[in-house]
């Protein structure tokens, strides 16, 4: 069923209005323009005007075009011959490789029935001692790394995935630099991790609205092979593209904004997306780890904010560490009392005393005479700082826990600390 | 009302989860209509209707619906069924029961699937309270069957205002909820046959009772900076701003388990699956400690989580609130844990948008703030016809963007809510939880300690704020050791009674008793004049005490590790003591 329709109504935006019958919400159609073809999608039915968003833009588009209807919604290909490929936004290669048909899917299906969801456990190590010691990353876990740009977001989430015990890895890029594009490709060659990856890169020149598609069909691939029974890790960088691609979509809809100009359904819409992150008993897992860039390093702004109520925690990515405060798995507790017994109260009591140097350190700034107190702290948040948080630091949990107590009977006496009794004498170095 | 499922309409146009219909039929406003698209039938709930074209909300994504559908009318308002059977289970905001959902369709929350919440083939053990002749109407129960560990009661539907005669009554046995247990006539002398099972439209509050009481009875949480310093009462209302991470769901996770309560409904509105999670696998494991029953037996799962459909969502508060106002019917003492109210004012927001409303402050809608609040005025404590007390609860966390408490939701509950517990970034970032801001929070009603207890602590803390903020300007060397103290005394208070690990076993929950009895010695520490020479010393000693402290609220209550500590404690303390601050309250001497 395919009809093809040859008069536009209307162009405004990256939407196009053409007059059909038959159409159903959501369906996909072609767009040929002298440039080429472009797939486009149904986003309102109004009577017989159809609204379509054309994923490669409407400039260049003549209102004598041609939009021939699909009859079906977004589909992409799934089958084992997916990994060591790239493709683009819509689905189509970007390697040289062969174009897939075989085995369709459906993206953006249901969700999960949450009954049949089950409590994850285990714990992924990435050798940060910031995140497996403080914000202890878990499997099927989904948590962006907040930052501003300049910030080694990129590299960081490379380094994760290489050390991260899984066995399929899918990039999801939006609005990537293609010197960023290559710098995974590599990467993860390089870790010899690219026969067992996938990657869906739209890149920076790419039409912006092509950027819509790629979390739903990076996370539709990835449904299937967790259902498979692999356990699936999907990098998704930059999110915050992601959103700006629908707000883009939402003014020419002349949708009332909420916040900034975002459409009010902006939670909404990450939220179907991150909630794919699942582990499935007895089969595999799908684990996100997302970039979300702050505007203007700015943590309310309504993309970092509305991805942190709906994350399990984030990474804050600061002056090239992952910061104490603000940084958070919510996830950690799950995982973080079957690994070793001191490390929940670890993470937090160290954390307490971080935040207490910090006051110091502010004291210190308006000129106040340092008490001895204050000098411990003082040397208690360097040695944190190099020992903890620098991230050329890599080595396993355990020695970083061994490290917490070294740093903390350092500085401090006991009963300065403010752990329990019984902890303490099981795990303060003896001298 | 419309002929129920004779009018029918034609789809004409689609705009995300909204759908308009043109039909000739007379429309119920919210009234309940399914579209019919391929082989599914999607529900969905009229929401505004104007001349011949009515707007739906579609409780499914819409992917798939197009122009000439044909859609069905119910005549009937969107209800839940209520009736035994309800205790224990998972719902979606629509109550579809998601465990029999999940062997009907597997994995996936599959579109235009719909199962009754109750089971038509369970039989209850009925047990009459009427006699032939009795004249009965709207909630009277006719008997009771048990469910749980309650006495269930078997009520007359809410609908009706009659004085129904009773003229047949079942003997004492099994029956399903759909078998008539009592006949009966209306005073038009039509026959009205009764079951156990009964409907009842979820945006309509249940009124059937004598009158409305004012909450004075303490609602135990067990978390000290609630019970103590910002309690709720029972049919009271309160809520839990915060920004993401502050811990608002932890907090309600914890009172779900360890309030004292009867029944606890959980609406997981618009958040993470996986949070529910852990309440749907742990519950059934865990034991009240009342009853020594799971917790599941006390317990409903309302869950509507972020990916699930938005206008179900919004349902779903609703659906969840009536499932408690009818319990509160039995006698019950209910309590209502939404999590969070603002994704239901997101969910309103987003409708409003598609209706192309005229938008208020930051887009949501004129009404969102009566909406709020005829939602919180549906909490309450009643006076039944049969003089027993039942009592409904709501605690509603918002999620305030950017964490800005200026913003329309937030400011919308503060204005008809009688607690505050606003939850704070500084406290969370430096992991002193539960993060309720211990002097921005505020609460209306009385808790269990003793009122001039609270309000000396209360003294000291605001106290040792201000101390802390001098401190930031004139320096350590700047502040009199008596203010050095003061400001001790205050990091204290917070460091072994406002903080609180929920993740250890004893601490986690503390109860009354436990809490009179700590507090009490709390406030003889507060109390006492201490012989301290310098603020290095006055450092140190309040550590120490700090590290016993925290060992004696990890001790098993009364045991006799925790005499122990505690003798130790009054030891460190009398080594340092001078004598009683004038000020302080004169009921320190029943310890
Ligand atoms: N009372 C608490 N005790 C210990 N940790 C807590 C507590 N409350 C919150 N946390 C920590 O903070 C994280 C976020 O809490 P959560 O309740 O999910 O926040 P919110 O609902 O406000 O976004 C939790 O996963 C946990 O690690
Ligand atoms: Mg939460």
């Amino acid at each position: 069923m395919s009809k093809v329709y040859s008069r536009i109504e209307s162009i405004a935006g990256n939407v196009i209005v053409v007059r059909a019958d038959g159409v159903r919400y959501g369906d996909l159609a072609q767009v040929s323009t002298s440039f080429g073809v472009s797939l486009a999608e149904v986003i309102k039915l109004d009577e017989d005007l159809v609204s379509l968003q054309v994923f490669a833009g409407s400039r260049g588009i003549s209102t004598g075009d041609e939009v021939r209807f699909l009859g079906k919604s977004m589909q992409v290909s799934y089958s084992q011959s997916l990994l060591g490929r790239v493709f683009n936004g819509s689905g189509e290669p970007r390697d040289r490789g062969p174009t897939l048909s075989e085995n369709l899917i459906s993206v953006g299906g249901p969700s999960f029935n949450p009954t049949r969801r089950i409590i994850p456990r285990n714990m992924v190590r990435t050798g940060i001692p910031m995140i497996d010691l403080f914000n202890t990353l878990v499997e099927s876990q989904k948590l962006p790394i907040f930052s501003v740009s300049g910030e080694p977001y990129n590299e960081v989430l490379a380094r994760i995935a290489l050390q991260a015990e899984v066995d399929l890895i899918i990039l999801g890029g939006m609005g990537l630099k293609h010197d960023d594009y290559l710098f995974f490709r590599d990467s993860l060659d390089e870790g010899g991790a690219l026969s067992r990856s996938i990657l869906f890169v739209h890149t920076a020149s790419d039409p912006v609205v092509e950027g819509l598609m790629v979390p739903d069909i990076s996370l539709a691939v990835a449904e299937n092979f967790a259902l498979d029974g692999k356990r699936v890790l999907v990098l998704l960088t930059d999110m915050t593209n992601f959103a700006d691609a629908m707000k883009e979509i939402a003014i020419t809809q002349e949708q009332v904004p909420s916040n900034r100009g975002y459409p009010g359904d902006l939670y909404s819409q990450l939220a179907s997306r991150y909630e794919k992150a699942i582990d499935i008993e007895g089969l595999g897992s799908i684990t996100i780890l997302a970039v979300t860039t702050m505007p203007g390093d700015d943590v309310t702004h309504p993309v970092p904010d509305n991805t942190g109520y709906i994350t399990e925690g984030q990474f804050y990515l600061r002056n090239g560490k992952i910061e104490p405060f603000g940084s958070l798995s919510r996830l950690k507790q799950q995982a973080n009392d079957r690994t070793r017994k001191d490390h929940r109260a670890l993470a937090d009591g160290m954390i307490k005393l971080y935040a207490a140097y910090k006051d110091t350190l502010e004291k210190q700034s308006m000129g106040f005479q340092m008490t001895n107190w204050d000098e411990k702290l003082l040397r208690y948040g360097e040695l944190f700082e190099d020992k903890m948080m620098d991230l050329s630091v890599n080595i396993p949990l355990e020695e970083a826990l061994d490290n917490g107590w070294k740093i903390l009977a350092d500085c401090f006496e006991k009963e300065e600390t403010g752990f329990r009794s019984n902890l303490i004498e099981e795990f303060w170095p003896r001298v | 009302m419309s002929a129920g499922g004779e009018v029918r309409g034609k789809v004409i146009g689609v705009n995300g989860n909204m759908v308009s219909v043109q039909t000739d039929g007379n429309i119920v406003m919210n009234e309940v209509g399914y579209i019919v698209s391929g082989d599914k039938r999607l529900k969905s709930e009229v929401i505004r209707i104007r001349g011949n074209v009515v707007q739906l909300q579609v409780f499914e994504l819409t992917r798939g619906i197009g122009v000439g559908d044909e859609v069905e009318f119910t005549g009937e308002m969107l209800a839940v069924e209520l009736g035994p059977g309800l205790l224990g289970q998972i719902f979606d905001g629509l109550q579809n029961p998601l465990a029999k959902f999940a062997q009907k369709a597997g994995f996936f929350l599959e579109r235009g699937i719909y199962i009754d919440a109750l089971s038509r083939e369970q039989k209850w053990h009925f047990k009459p309270l009427v006699g032939i002749g009795d004249k009965v109407t709207a909630g009277d129960y006719l008997g009771f069957v048990p469910e749980g560990l309650f006495e269930h009661k078997v009520m007359v539907p809410f609908r009706i205002h009659d004085d129904l005669t009773v003229s047949r009554v079942v003997p004492e046995g099994s029956y399903s909820i759909e078998e008539t247990i009592v006949e009966t006539r209306s005073s038009q002398g039509k026959a009205i046959p009764l079951t156990m099972l009964f409907e009842w439209p979820v945006k309509r509050a249940i009124d059937v009772y004598e009158e409305k009481l004012k909450p004075v009875e303490p609602l135990v949480s067990k978390v000290r900076l609630m019970d103590t310093f910002f309690p709720v009462a029972k049919g009271g209302t309160y809520c839990i701003p915060g920004p993401f991470g502050a811990g608002k769901t932890v907090l309600q996770q914890i009172t779900s388990r360890h309030a004292e309560v009867d029944v606890v409904i959980i609406a997981a509105c618009g958040e993470r699956a996986g949070e529910v999670v852990e309440t749907i696998k742990e519950f059934p494991e865990l034991a009240d400690p009342k009853t020594g029953r799971s917790l599941m037996e006390r317990t409903i799962i309302v869950c509507n989580t972020s990916s699930m459909p938005v206008a179900s969502r919004e349902a779903s508060v609703y659906t969840a609130v009536t499932l408690g106002e009818y319990y509160r019917q039995m006698g019950l003492d209910v309590l209502l844990l939404a999590d969070s109210t603002s994704r239901w004012a997101q969910a309103m927001r987003e409708m409003s948008g598609r209706l192309e409303e005229i938008p208020g402050e930051e887009a949501f809608p004129a009404y969102l703030e009566s909406n709020i609040a005829s939602f919180y005025e549906r909490a309450g404590i009643v006076r039944l016809k049969n003089g027993d007390v039942g009592s409904v609860t709501i605690g509603g966390t918002v999620s305030p963007a950017g964490g800005n408490f200026e913003e329309p939701v937030t400011q919308a509950t503060l204005k008809v809510v009688g607690a505050f517990h606003g939850l704070s970034r500084e406290r969370s970032d430096a992991r002193k939880y539960p993060a309720i801001h211990p002097t921005e929070s505020w609460s209306k009603y009385r808790g269990i300690m003793p009122t001039e207890h609270v309000e000396y602590a209360h003294e000291i803390l605001v106290h040792s704020g201000e101390i802390e903020s001098m401190m930031k300007v004139v320096g350590e060397e700047g502040t009199s050791l008596q203010d050095y103290i003061v400001f001790q005394k205050g990091e204290f208070l917070d460091a072994v009674y406002f903080q609180q690990n929920s993740f250890d076993p004893v601490d986690a929950a503390v109860a009354p008793d436990r809490q009179i009895w700590v507090f009490g010695l709390i406030i003889e520490i507060l109390a006492s004049k201490l012989d301290l020479e310098d603020k290095g010393n006055v450092r140190r000693w309040f550590y120490q005490l700090r590290q016993k402290f925290l060992d004696y609220n990890g001790a098993e209550w009364n045991s006799n590790e925790f005499r122990r500590l505690e003798t130790e404690i009054r030891a460190i303390v009398q080594s340092k003591k001078l004598g009683i601050d004038p000020k302080s309250p004169a009921i320190l001497s029943r310890h």
